[in-house]
């Protein structure tokens, strides 16, 4: 039986839930729908969670992608959370463009960036 | 080893999400063996995941009995692209902008738009069950990879 490989790392630093993709590629409907599920997974268990979404593996993604991450979104602000993404390669900061989303999701270049922005209250939810 | 002349090809495939990785695979490789740059593979491999989940969810409504036809050429400036399925076919013209209004909160509705961005000619057949879409190379990447290869 082959081993499970994880599609995220969850991380908690401090204030921030750091989640970090760990595929190259975002692509599958059944890859969508399963970090969906861990994602939502993150989101749930915390109120007023600090979402950092690190892409840095990241170099490929289609629009499937683009609506998991709307519907974690919404998920995070109907919780009063926050949601940054950091690290986005310059060719899916393309695709962010093209679509607009740079105007509903902040966008950092790096981890610490991102967790810089984030309110100083309400932080502590998940530390550790 | 994939040859560096104009390839033509044309495979049917079945309506399941996954049957166009291997595609897009040989598609690619076509693309290295003519020296297409990367933001090119990028953009082509969009287009042909974007175009191919239109067709099988929207065109073949998700049935795997029904099959998407793709053809391709691959030539040493561009590569040319139809994708045909078998559902009704719609009219591209009434897709909603995604960009804009409460559209741009919606979780679906870019793959069209990503389509057009990435692809120089995008266009659908009268029926609107088959798109052609035609990439051509981007010089300033193309003459970058000649001078790699030292030529």
């Amino acid at each position: 039986m082959a081993p499970i490989k994880p599609k995220v790392n969850v991380e908690y630093s401090g204030a921030a839930t750091i989640v970090t993709f760990a595929d190259e590629k975002i692509l599958e409907e059944r890859d969508i729908q399963e970090l969906q599920e861990a994602l939502m997974s993150v989101v749930g268990h915390s109120e007023k969670v600090n979402l950092v979404l690190d892409f840095q593996k990241v170099q490929f993604l289609s629009s499937a992608a683009l609506g998991l991450l709307i519907r974690v979104s919404k998920k995070v602000y109907e919780q009063d959370g926050q949601l940054r993404l950091c690290n986005i390669s310059p060719r899916i900061y393309e695709v962010f463009k093209i679509t607009r989303l740079t105007k509903i999701f902040e966008i950092y270049a790096d981890v610490p960036g991102a967790m810089a922005s984030l309110p100083a209250e309400g932080r502590g939810t998940n530390e550790q | 080893m994939v040859a560096k002349i104009p390839v033509s090809r044309s495979i049917v495939v079945p309506s399941t999400p996954s049957a166009i990785v291997g595609v897009c695979g040989q598609v690619i490789a076509s693309l290295e063996a003519n020296h297409f740059g990367e933001d090119d593979v990028f953009a082509v491999h969009l287009a042909l995941e974007e175009a191919f989940i239109n067709a099988v969810r929207h065109g073949n409504k998700g049935e795997p009995g029904r099959a998407v036809k793709i053809d391709y050429s691959v030539g040493p400036d561009q590569i040319e692209v139809s994708m045909t399925d078998e559902g009704d076919g719609f009219d591209p013209d009434v897709i909603p902008d995604p960009r804009y209004g409460d559209n741009l909160f919606k979780p679906a509705g870019r793959g069209l738009l990503l389509i057009r961005s990435y692809m120089n000619v995008v266009e659908y057949n009268k029926q609107g069950n088959s798109i052609r879409m035609v990439r051509l190379k981007e010089q300033r990447k193309s003459s970058k990879t000649t001078a790699k290869l030292g030529t």
